[in-house]
């Protein structure tokens, strides 16, 4: 069962006080769940979030729900996102988001059974002039890829 | 027509990003300048230099902090740094290159419209940009550039930076305010506008990232030497996102007017063997340009906008004759539908109509009377919502279709694409 570490909670309080609203904080608290929780952020942890912040649970599940950056489901330890969006799907994004689907055995958005990927196809992400891109997890963007490059960067990873 | 570098002029340096850096080039200078006036005549410059929004509606700046009620009430400073609108990277490159330079035009438009307290709020995905801004800001206060009583000038200003976590929604300001509020990023009827009634009810100005850097070099040099930049009507100059089927894609500043014809030509022009067949001018909203609108449109906001799209984010994706028409929809009308809030019924239902039925001619299952239901559909989804999703949704399918309604037939008639000669197979999920 998930509970956060004391320094998330430090964390979360200190969200709370920083902004005008302490809803303000639900975004930023999310975001540590999410982070002390290899990338998804589970139904206990809503629980958790209601009492430190004292903001009832439906109105952080509302939040929650409506943001597509938070994963609510495991999404393995690379969550490998493809952008899919014009530019990106005119370099070829599409084509390397199947072949990488295809050599793992997986459907787009499943992980895989070693855990250790799972491949989505995201909307535009602002990178448009460096595509083929993808964004592992919330970590630094990899620009300018094909599909060799892509399965180096895979392979590569710790 | 070169490229002129008002904004980007330092960008190339790596130590631009930094304060040192940025005062070693001339940084921070102009915000002592703006200390000495009055914020009334701040507001005056900004208002003549014609500076319109550059985050897609292109509305009059100076006019726009105007609208500020006089009523005492606290007032806000938003910087919209959702940059959601597909194919535009330019506010990325804007954070990443010159945190400061964004940090000073903010400084300088909350002085002028007396706000004492400002949020950039980044899209969640651009993590390097939140973390390049979160340390200039620390060093702004360091430097006594944020804070209380400002250089001494008595002005007071607090800046902070909020991500976002994924909806396009909300780089629509007022769904950007609820959003910052922690609500779901859902828009709200206007008026009230945000300028009257924004973050937690007080006036709130929000401005895209590179019309408030672009406040610097107006307070710099005036309103008369910006306005040599530009046309009459569109001043200044601009930054475009060119990307696609070009050979150098990236972003480039350059003076409002340009033709799009040598904008292509200054980002590599096309590839090798291949022709232009189309462009869409100003983020996927805008409606399409075919082949003989693009060679004569100047990158303005009266030609687009006379040619029946428009300048939007200045995103401007170059489509090549290797391309199928049916399938670039295909990626737009899905976008869409993903990113509806769900609020208006004609904005629901509409863009997942839109999206049902390009899926099914790509997959080979269009029927020929399909073609005129999806602009039926798009019709009417103008102008019934609350904010412009809606109809950002229904423009490339009005456009698209009529201008290239032989590719649409033949993928229906023949169940695959008239250019690749394959049916595309469906990889959305
Ligand atoms: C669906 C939708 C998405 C938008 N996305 C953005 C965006 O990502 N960035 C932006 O600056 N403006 C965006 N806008 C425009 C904003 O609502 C607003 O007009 C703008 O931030 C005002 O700043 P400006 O006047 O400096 O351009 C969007 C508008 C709509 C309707
Ligand atoms: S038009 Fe669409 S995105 Fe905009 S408020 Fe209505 S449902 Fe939401």
């Amino acid at each position: 069962m998930f509970k956060l570490s004391p320094e998330g909670v430090e964390f979360v309080k200190s969200e709370v006080a920083r902004y005008e609203s302490k809803e303000s904080a639900i975004i930023p608290a999310l975001y540590r769940v999410q982070k002390e929780n290899d990338n998804w952020v589970p139904n206990e942890a809503i629980s958790e979030l209601s009492q430190i912040m004292d903001i009832p649970e439906a109105r952080i599940n509302e939040v929650f729900h409506f943001y597509t950056m938070f994963n609510k489901e495991p999404v393995g330890k690379y969550h490998v996102q493809v952008c899919t969006n014009v530019a990106c799907a005119m370099a070829g994004t599409r084509e390397i988001l199947k072949d990488l689907c295809d050599e793992h055995g997986v459907k787009v958005g499943e992980v895989t059974s070693d855990g250790r990927y799972c491949f989505q196809n995201v909307e535009c992400l602002g990178s448009c002039g460096t595509a083929p891109m993808l964004q592992i997890n919330q970590d630094k963007y990899n620009e300018n890829l094909d599909i060799e490059k892509t399965k180096q960067l895979l392979k590569d990873l710790p | 027509m070169p490229e002129s570098k008002l904004l980007t002029e330092h960008y190339h340096k790596d130590e631009y990003r930094g304060l040192q850096g940025y005062k070693a080039n001339g940084g921070y200078q102009v915000i002592e300048k703006a200390f000495k006036m009055d914020p009334q005549k701040i507001i005056e410059e900004v208002l003549n230099s014609g500076l319109r929004g550059r985050g897609g509606a292109g509305f009059p700046t100076g006019r726009k902090w105007s609208f500020l009620p006089d009523n005492g009430e606290p007032r806000y400073l938003l910087c919209n740094a959702d940059e959601g609108e597909p194919c535009t990277f330019k506010d990325r490159m804007m954070m990443e290159r010159a945190p400061h330079q964004l940090i000073e035009g903010m400084v300088i438009s909350a002085f002028a419209i007396k706000s004492h307290k400002s949020y950039i709020y980044v899209r969640g995905e651009y993590t390097e940009s939140v973390e390049i801004l979160r340390e200039a800001i620390k060093e702004a206060y360091d430097a006594g550039y944020l804070g209380k009583n400002i250089l001494g000038s008595g002005f007071d200003h607090d800046m902070d930076v909020y991500a976002g976590a994924g909806a396009y929604i909300c780089g629509e300001e007022t769904g950007m305010i609820s959003s910052l509020e922690g609500k779901k990023g859902q828009p709200k009827l206007k008026p009230p506008f945000p300028a009257v009634k924004g973050y937690l009810g007080k006036p709130t100005i929000v401005n895209n990232v590179e019309t408030l850097a672009a406040v610097v070099p107006i307070i710099k040099d005036g309103a008369d030497a910006y306005k040599k930049f530009g046309t009459e009507k569109s001043t200044g100059t601009k930054l475009f996102s060119v990307s696609g089927d070009v050979q150098k894609p990236g972003n480039y500043e350059v003076p409002l007017g340009m033709p799009l014809r040598e904008l292509i030509e200054l980002a590599g022009g096309m590839k090798p063997s291949r022709t232009l067949k189309a462009v869409i001018p100003g983020g996927t909203s805008a409606p399409v340009l075919n082949k003989e609108e693009a060679e004569k449109a100047t990158m303005d906001y009266e030609c687009l906008a006379e040619m029946g799209s428009m300048l939007g984010s200045g995103a401007v994706t170059i489509i090549d004759d290797t391309r199928c028409m049916v399938d670039m929809l295909h990626v737009i009308t899905h976008f869409y539908h993903h990113e509806s809030c769900g609020q208006c019924t004609p904005c629901r239902e509409g863009t997942g109509w839109l999206n049902k039925i390009v899926n099914s001619i790509v997959e080979g299952r269009g029927r020929l009377q399909d073609i005129d239901t999806l602009c039926k559909v798009a019709d009417h989804m103008k102008g019934k919502t609350i904010c412009a999703l809606s109809d950002a949704a229904a423009l490339p399918v009005l456009s698209f279709v009529p201008k290239f309604r032989s590719e649409f037939e033949f993928y229906i008639r023949e169940g695959r694409s008239k250019v690749k000669g394959t049916r595309y197979a469906e990889m959305h999920a």
